[in-house]
């Protein structure tokens, strides 16, 4: 069996068996356990696999395999993974723990609960470790169904609307990427095996066209203008483990695979057009911040930020330099940790507190200091503090972007970088109006600070932030190789 | 009468026996026990269908009037299966009724012309096979006889069906007129590409766009399908539709193969045209079997997608999508059948809070309209796109681009169903349905087909190994 078999293994054993106990905290202990294993398993991987790389293993991607799965159609299983997907790996299990400790609260049908978070991570680390665009397609499509539901059923607010907007447009964008896929295999070389298609130099008309198709079908997914109007409303009526999962990881498998699949592998296409995405991009960007300054709910405020966030990433892959792919993919971790630790956090105080209004608030390091301080670690990241992750990574990504020669993309680099300042802006004041100052509402007085699973699922985050934040070099080590080989065939 | 006839007929013979049976015993109105006799019927049904999995010759009867090969066997015992399923679904439907023995009589009979048309090898036994199909399914719509729109479901179903008969016929007859026989090998060898066979393949295209109930040709579909009987909505969605497909199919690949340029643009017209209506007129449907015939509406025009493939990867593509298709939608009419026999009640509102009265027939009918909807990882996901992609292999931009948009409305379609069911909180309090043996076994069978067969590539590489294209 192929090692990377295991990553869809685990969490696929635990899921199959939450079904067949009936004890609610059993099965929390179980979802537990079985994300925790995974995640160990992601780092002894990434171990694994620096190790087999500093012993000169130079193939693009490593513990590679192929399992037939639909032969008349050419449709494999393939698996194989570089530093890309392992750093997307490893968040994906760092933010499912975390997600799962967050929850240990609920007490709505906690069976099914749990297990359709657990099917979501299953989707994306299938995601992650597979080589075959039919089979990445898969398990693209997998998550829409269990979003929908645990935004429809558990979530707040106008749930019912929110949910089914984000399940049509997120079906609208992975239309556009079957559609982007088969044009692939029917004008290319009749394959969908990633690896073969890198290869191939298709002619530029057919690179175009997917080119379109696939970069702004992954746009959907991760909340480009003009279709990032999900993302809000999806964000904010999810409960907590959920918008944590959509914000963390759901919005990376957008990133990635407008990186992996529209832009690998359609190198000449991807110079030629990807002016259009820079200025879809530095238009989310700059609506995005200011957007947010809009917003009461803080809720709404990171999910709106998390479009500008994410516009950072798009930004970064659609530069096409070796810096800025580098931060984009930095950013697509850091963003990931960042927002999942703010969804926490606001859970946490909604959970308490009974409101999301920044307004309303106020106070809460005093009442709540550890939750106040994650809150205020967020925000800090959030808006690029040297010292942690949003800061090294943005920065990459500006100083690739510069690199760009060209009035055009000098402007959109500007205007990018300027938006930190409303970044700032935003965040202070939530900071100022939610944590800082006086308790306002007597009713506060009361509230008790994190419980131990929430503790752990925070201090686990906040570690990601710092390490990367500190420790850069352990991640452009991960993925500096990979990158170059990404940028090998992008510059040629 | 030899070995190889028995064996080239075996479905035949099966049926028939059933139905001779059933008529003599009728005429000797001997007073059988229900649910013996039922259960004997399906489980002769059960053994025809495993019958149907041995591998055996292939060969034509009769000069070449009836054909079979390991292809129409298949096609065959989809059909098989189905019937079973359905028969296991009317269980209970039929316990409380007086006749069953007719309606197993006009059902068999209706399976019966469904195999002749398939086996077919001239343009006149298609047609009486046709014919066969429909006369007895018009009866089986009207069996809640107290009901007026059950007789009035009966009623559109034979005007419509006799009028597109006459269609089909007056396309036939050109046809003669232009080939000069009816042997589907010399009309394919001497079919010239001029107006009047045109004209012939147009007339006839219009008879079978009736029985598919391809849009514009569709107006009876609603009606027939909300007055009928559950088990019998389901019939005809899912048999005399998948049955329609198949011969229609072939008919286009082998008989019409010269004139692709002509159909191919016909064809994907009507498929752009099936989907959007279909799709359009399913989202403001308050009762659950009109949504369905909608949207079956809908899955047609996404057949008719890949018949427009025209390529053995789209034969093999609608074959296997119509397997899946008749598990997802005998799921569908299974747990609307059991509902219905307990309250009688058929509006989108009788479902609101089934997940809390009946987790068990919710989850079946979430996951057949998710198959439906062909979201992973249920079977209708890999059978819509294998269908889309056969679309794309003949280059159809245009229409894949229509059904890129379809498959997001009929997303929303289905997603209002479960919504239902998941998120609403009940207005009426449901109680516990009860299901029976029969109903359990047909239910969990689809339910597990859905969930494994994209994960079993034999099957599909089985139908890919006799499939051909033009």
């Amino acid at each position: 069996m192929n090692i990377l078999t295991v990553l869809l293994f685990i969490p696929l054993v635990t899921v199959l068996s939450i079904l067949f106990v009936r004890n609610d905290r059993a099965i929390k202990w179980m979802a537990f356990g079985g994300s925790s294993v995974q995640l160990l398993f992601s780092i002894w991987l990434t171990g694994h696999y620096m190790s087999l790389r500093s012993a000169g293993e130079t193939a693009p991607m490593l513990f590679q395999s192929s399992v037939a799965w639909f032969e008349p159609l050419n449709i494999y299983f393939r698996t194989g993974i570089d530093g890309i997907s392992l750093s997307m790996i490893l968040l994906t299990a760092l933010v499912v723990v975390a997600g799962v400790l967050v929850s240990w609260k609920i007490e709505k049908q906690v069976k099914e609960f749990f297990f359709l978070i657990l099917l979501l991570s299953t989707g994306a680390y299938g995601f992650f470790i597979t080589t075959d665009l039919f089979a990445l397609f898969f398990f693209l499509e997998l998550a829409v169904i269990p979003k929908y539901l645990l935004i429809g059923v558990w979530g707040s607010g106008k749930k019912d609307y929110s949910a089914m907007k984000l399940a049509l447009m997120l079906m609208f964008g992975s239309a556009l990427v079957f559609l982007g896929i088969t044009a692939l295999y029917f004008l290319g070389g009749h394959t969908w095996n990633i690896l073969e298609i890198a290869n191939l130099h298709l002619p530029i008309e057919v690179q175009r066209v997917a080119y379109v198709l696939l970069f702004t079908g992954f746009g959907v997914f991760t909340a480009m203008f003009p279709f990032h109007t999900w993302a809000p409303d999806g964000h904010s009526s999810a409960p907590t483990a959920a918008s944590m999962f959509l914000a963390g990881i759901s919005m990376k498998l957008g990133g990635y695979g407008a990186l992996r699949v529209a832009s690998w592998l359609l190198p000449d296409a991807a110079h030629e057009l990807s002016w259009i995405f820079i200025i879809l991009a530095s238009i989310a960007i700059i609506y995005g911040a200011f957007a947010t300054l809009m917003q009461t709910d803080l809720k709404y405020m990171n999910a709106y930020s998390s479009v500008s966030h994410c516009g950072f990433v798009v930004l970064g892959i659609s530069m096409l330099t070796k810096a800025a792919i580098l931060g984009a993919i930095m950013q697509m971790v850091s963003h990931g940790v960042m927002t999942a630790l703010f969804f926490a956090a606001i859970g946490m105080i909604y959970d308490r507190a009974h409101t999301r209004q920044a307004k309303e608030l106020g106070g809460m390091l005093k009442q709540t200091p550890f939750i106040g301080t994650a809150f205020i670690i967020a925000g800090l990241c959030s808006l690029g503090l040297p010292g942690f992750s949003g800061f090294v990574s943005e920065m990459t990504i500006f100083i690739g972007s510069w690199e760009r020669i060209g009035a055009g993309y000098r402007i959109a680099t500007v205007l990018a970088a300027a938006s930190i300042v409303v970044t700032a802006v935003y965040i202070l004041r939530a900071i100022g109006f939610a944590i800082w100052g006086t308790i306002t509402n007597k009713e506060y007085l009361g509230l008790k600070d994190a419980s131990w699973n929430e503790r752990l699922a925070v201090v686990m985050l906040v570690a990601g932030i710092v390490l990367i934040g500190f420790a850069p070099f352990l991640l452009t080590r991960l993925v500096g190789a990979d990158v170059d080989i990404i940028f090998a065939s992008l510059v040629k | 009468m030899n070995l190889e006839t028995l064996s080239l007929l075996r479905f035949e013979w099966v049926i028939i026996g059933i139905i001779f049976v059933l008529l003599v015993m009728k005429l000797a109105d001997a007073d059988a026990k229900v649910k013996p006799m039922l259960t004997a019927i399906n489980v002769i049904l059960l053994a025809n269908f495993l019958l149907g999995l041995v591998p055996m010759s292939d060969g034509s009867l009769f000069n070449n009037f009836f054909r079979s090969t390991s292809l129409i066997v298949l096609q065959k015992n989809i059909l098989n299966l189905g019937v079973l399923l359905i028969s296991l679904t009317a269980y209970r439907y039929l316990s409380n009724i007086k006749n069953q023995i007719e309606y197993y009589i006009l059902m068999l009979t209706s399976l019966l012309g469904m195999f002749v048309m398939i086996s077919s090898g001239h343009v006149l036994m298609l047609y009486l096979g046709l014919e066969m199909s429909t006369i007895p399914v018009a009866a089986l719509v009207n069996y809640n006889r107290k009901q007026r729109n059950s007789s009035e479901a009966g009623l559109k179903l034979i005007f419509s069906s006799a009028f597109s008969t006459g269609v089909l016929l007056f396309g036939i007859s050109m046809l003669y007129g232009a080939v000069g026989s009816l042997d589907f090998t010399t009309i394919a060898c001497n079919l010239e590409v001029n107006a009047l066979t045109l004209m012939a393949f147009a007339f006839i295209l219009g008879g079978f766009a009736f029985k598919m109930s391809v849009v514009p040709f569709h107006l009876w579909t609603a009606d027939v399908y909300e007055g009928a009987p559950v088990s019998i909505t389901s019939f005809l969605s899912v048999i005399s539709k998948g049955s329609v497909i198949f011969v229609f199919m072939s008919a286009l690949y082998s008989l019409f193969g010269h004139m692709e340029e002509a159909w191919l643009y016909i064809v994907s017209i009507l498929a752009i045209i099936t989907m959007t209506v279909g799709n359009l007129f399913t989202l403001r449907q308050q009762n659950i079997k009109r949504l369905l015939a909608f949207s079956s509406i809908t899955q047609v025009g996404f057949v008719l997608v890949g018949i427009a493939g025209a390529s053995a990867m789209a034969n093999s593509s609608v074959i296997y999508f119509v397997l899946i298709y008749v598990l997802s939608n005998v799921a569908a009419f299974g747990v609307i059948g059991a509902i219905s026999d307990t309250n009688g009640n058929e509006t989108l509102s009788a479902y609101k809070g089934l997940y809390k009265s009946n987790p068990y027939l919710a989850l079946i009918l979430s996951l057949s309209l998710f198959s439906l909807a062909g979201v992973p990882p249920t079977a209708g996901f890999f059978g819509k796109l294998f269908l889309l992609t056969s679309g794309m292999g003949n280059a159809l931009y245009v229409v894949l681009a229509f059904a890129s948009i379809n498959l997001v409305i009929s997303l929303y379609n289905y997603l209002r169903v479960v919504k239902t069911m998941f998120m609403d909180e009940a207005e009426i309090e449901l109680g516990k349905v009860e299901t029976n043996f029969p109903l359990n076994i047909a239910l969990i069978v689809c339910a597990t087909g859905l969930i494994i067969i994209g994960f079993i590539p034999a099957i599909y590489n089985y139908i890919s190994s006799l499939s051909y294209g033009i």
